[in-house]
């Protein structure tokens, strides 16, 4: 099968693990608080310094923070920041586990994701059904490249698309790629299910739940709705991009890709001429959000009062990127935390954790890279609290999970199978 | 028949420890992160444990039933030992970081204190190590297949889960007192929670004759969960107090606002 251009939208655009400023966005005021009215530009005129998270991209996580004015520096910072340092990362822990439960469910339920039939797309095109090992890492090493630098080189488009203000083509990019997952991916996937368990179903059902399901994504996703149910189509479609990837990525040159994409990572996040800092420090520039879209914002509110969701979107709506306002609803002046993690990086995740569900029997091999993931996303937050700047999501995580797919794979597989043929306990 | 045979297995297996997750660790996320780091320690010394035994088994005869035998052995004693140290490793790295927190913070109390530590830690071990032991048994037991056909035991499933259950229990019984220990400088009671799990394990050596294994197992377990309970600060009076909805402190709390 060969994709289209587009597909790779999803997974090319890169977030930056960003702690910033959130944009001045009129807040519900309180009647008996006069403070609001004087700091109100001046929070604006901070706000606008900082750049607003993560673009649309995989590998980061960014984080918003709007602090109660007339605070005290760093000592009630500090104090915020770790007792609600916890809910962040648990508040990242359940799409990103969530996201990983659908791809291990369907890997291991639906067949179609791990047969392979000599499909690939046409970014790896080394066949890797070599004779020698040699001659497979090679082609595998190849298609990594091709793979690495086709991402490359979007990513520097994007990134001279947004220097160039080409909005309009960006966010046409994304609604067809967002269109491509939400209803060919999803009908694949649907047919597939009903193959596994032998259902039978009409084209005219189908296309109803179809179209129902991808138009209400797409006006989730690019528009307006409710919070949650725009977190759960965020994660849906993270979930069908990693098993495409699962799919029709060789064995060899999946694994030799993650490792890639983490280096990638690191170095266009944190080295000073990466795409992606030079995104950032563009939208620092003009003070604009980066890209809608395809970011997963878990909003935590405290609600103070009423709502007043109409004048947030007035404000919202001024310049180009704004959308992603409307995920948030911004009504409460007191401390607002947000976090954000770039789609990329749940769908590399879950390319991890589903390939170590698809070679084997074994669950103990998938349960360890989960693990270990997970605990790469806390090291990682745990780093954005105490560094305060952009930094990629995928590496650390990726490597721990790299490393303990291969160990427990070869290490602890042949011990806990011998420990269970005699039933010993450990 | 098989879909009766997993879920009962696994609710055996899991049930308990569940539960507890649910009902005293899900809605604070800093116990859960600690329960997922405790997990990911237990699961690094399995890691360490595995390599020793790998590079051992490779060096040695395989043809030989009993040097294989003797090697396994080996890796069970010097897993259990490795999984004590990692979780003596695991008490360091919390009280630090609990020092580091309460220096950092403005607060005079520490958000979490090093009982629940130990409780959540001891649960984490007992998670990872349950899993590690049944999840592969379970996902066999929902296949066809014939359990025993070549004359091992027809209770192999059900066995395995009063086992996990066992273990999982276990670990948490001796997290709490182990760190208990650490706290006091009690090495005795140190020593006599590493010599317990070792005996859990040898225990079952004596597998598939499962009333030498799991009975002992059982004991063991009551008298942890005994000593966990006085180690944790509660006695026959608090227990009484407790079950009989008099106990001030404790109504007071459940009580507050959220």
């Amino acid at each position: 099968m060969n994709t289209s251009d587009s597909e790779e939208d999803a997974c090319n655009e890169r977030t930056a693990l960003v702690q910033s400023e959130s944009p001045s966005l009129p807040s519900y005021t309180r009647q008996n608080d006069p403070q609001h009215s004087t700091t109100e530009p001046k929070r604006r005129r901070h706000a606008n310094s900082d750049s607003e998270a993560g673009c649309v991209t995989h590998g980061g996580v960014g984080t918003a923070t709007e602090r109660e004015p007339g605070h005290g520096p760093d000592g009630e910072d500090e104090e915020l920041t770790l007792k609600y340092g916890a809910k962040h990362v648990i508040m990242l822990f359940v799409p990103v586990t969530l996201c990983m439960v659908v791809v291990v469910a369907t890997i291991k339920s639906v067949s179609f994701y791990t047969e392979k039939n000599g499909q690939q797309l046409i970014y790896t095109p080394f066949t890797e059904d070599t004779n020698s090992v040699g001659q497979r890492l090679l082609n595998s090493v190849l298609n990594t490249i091709i793979m690495i630098s086709v991402i490359v080189v979007m990513t520097i488009f994007l990134v001279l698309l947004y220097k160039y203000r080409c909005y309009k083509f960006i966010h046409g990019w994304l609604i067809l790629s967002s269109l491509m997952l939400l209803f060919w991916f999803s009908y694949m996937y649907l047919g597939e299910v009903f193959k596994t368990y032998n259902v039978a179903m009409d084209y005219p059902t189908v296309a109803m739940i179809i179209w129902n399901f991808g138009a209400v994504g797409m006006i989730c996703i690019h528009w307006k709705g409710p919070l949650q149910l725009q977190q759960a189509y965020l994660i849906v479609i993270s979930a069908l991009m990693a098993l495409v990837f699962i799919k029709y990525l060789p064995e060899w040159s999946a694994w030799v890709i993650l490792g890639a994409i983490s280096v990638y990572d690191l170095i266009a996040v944190l080295c000073p001429k990466g795409p992606l800092r030079m995104l950032v420090e563009t939208a620092q520039e003009r003070n604009e959000p980066i890209f809608p879209a395809l970011i997963y914002s878990s909003a935590m509110v405290w609600m103070v009062g009423m709502a007043n969701p109409s004048q947030a979107s007035d404000t919202a709506d001024r310049s180009a990127g704004r959308y992603w306002h409307r995920y948030c609803l911004r009504i409460s002046p007191l401390i607002r935390r947000r976090v954000k993690l770039g789609l990329g990086d749940f769908i590399f995740y879950s390319v991890l954790v589903g390939k170590a569900a698809a070679t084997g029997e074994d669950w103990n091999t998938t349960l360890a890279c989960f693990v270990a993931i997970l605990i790469g996303l806390c090291l990682t937050l745990l780093l954005l609290a105490i560094f305060k700047k952009a930094l990629p999501a995928l590496p650390i995580s990726i490597t721990f999970g790299l490393v303990f797919y291969f160990s427990t794979d070869n290490l602890v597989r042949p011990f806990m199978d011998n420990l269970a043929a005699h039933q010993y306990y450990i | 028949m098989t879909a009766a045979v997993f879920f009962g297995c696994t609710f055996i297996a899991f049930g308990p420890a569940a539960a507890l997750f649910l009902l005293t660790i899900a809605r604070d996320p800093l116990r859960v992160i600690f329960l997922i780091a405790g997990a990911f320690f237990w699961l690094v010394s399995l890691l360490l444990s595995s390599l020793v035994w790998f590079i051992t088994v490779q060096m040695s005869n395989k043809n030989s039933a009993a040097q294989q035998k003797g090697l396994l052995i080996f890796g069970v004693v010097l897993s259990v030992l490795l999984q004590e140290v990692f979780r003596f490793a695991y008490y360091k790295l919390l009280k630090k970081a609990n020092e580091g927190l309460l220096a950092i913070s403005q607060e005079d109390t520490m958000p979490i204190s090093i009982r629940q530590l130990s409780y959540v830690s001891g649960l984490g071990f007992g998670f990872m190590s349950g899993a590690f032991s049944v999840v592969n048994i379970l996902s066999d037991s929902v296949g066809p297949g014939t359990v025993g056909i070549h004359g091992d035991s027809q209770h192999y499933f059900i066995s395995s889960a009063f086992m996990t259950l066992a273990i999982i229990l276990l670990h948490m019984f001796w997290a709490v007192v182990f760190f208990e220990a650490c706290e006091r400088q009690k090495w005795w009671s140190l020593g006599t929670v590493v010599l317990s799990h070792l005996l859990v394990s040898c225990l079952t050596f004596v597998n598939p004759q499962y009333e030498g294994s799991l009975i002992p197992t059982y004991i063991i377990l009551s008298v942890m969960a005994g000593w966990a309970f006085s180690c944790a600060g509660g006695t026959l009076r608090n227990l009484k107090l407790c079950l009989t909805c008099k106990d001030k402190d404790f109504l007071l709390a459940n009580h507050r606002p959220r």
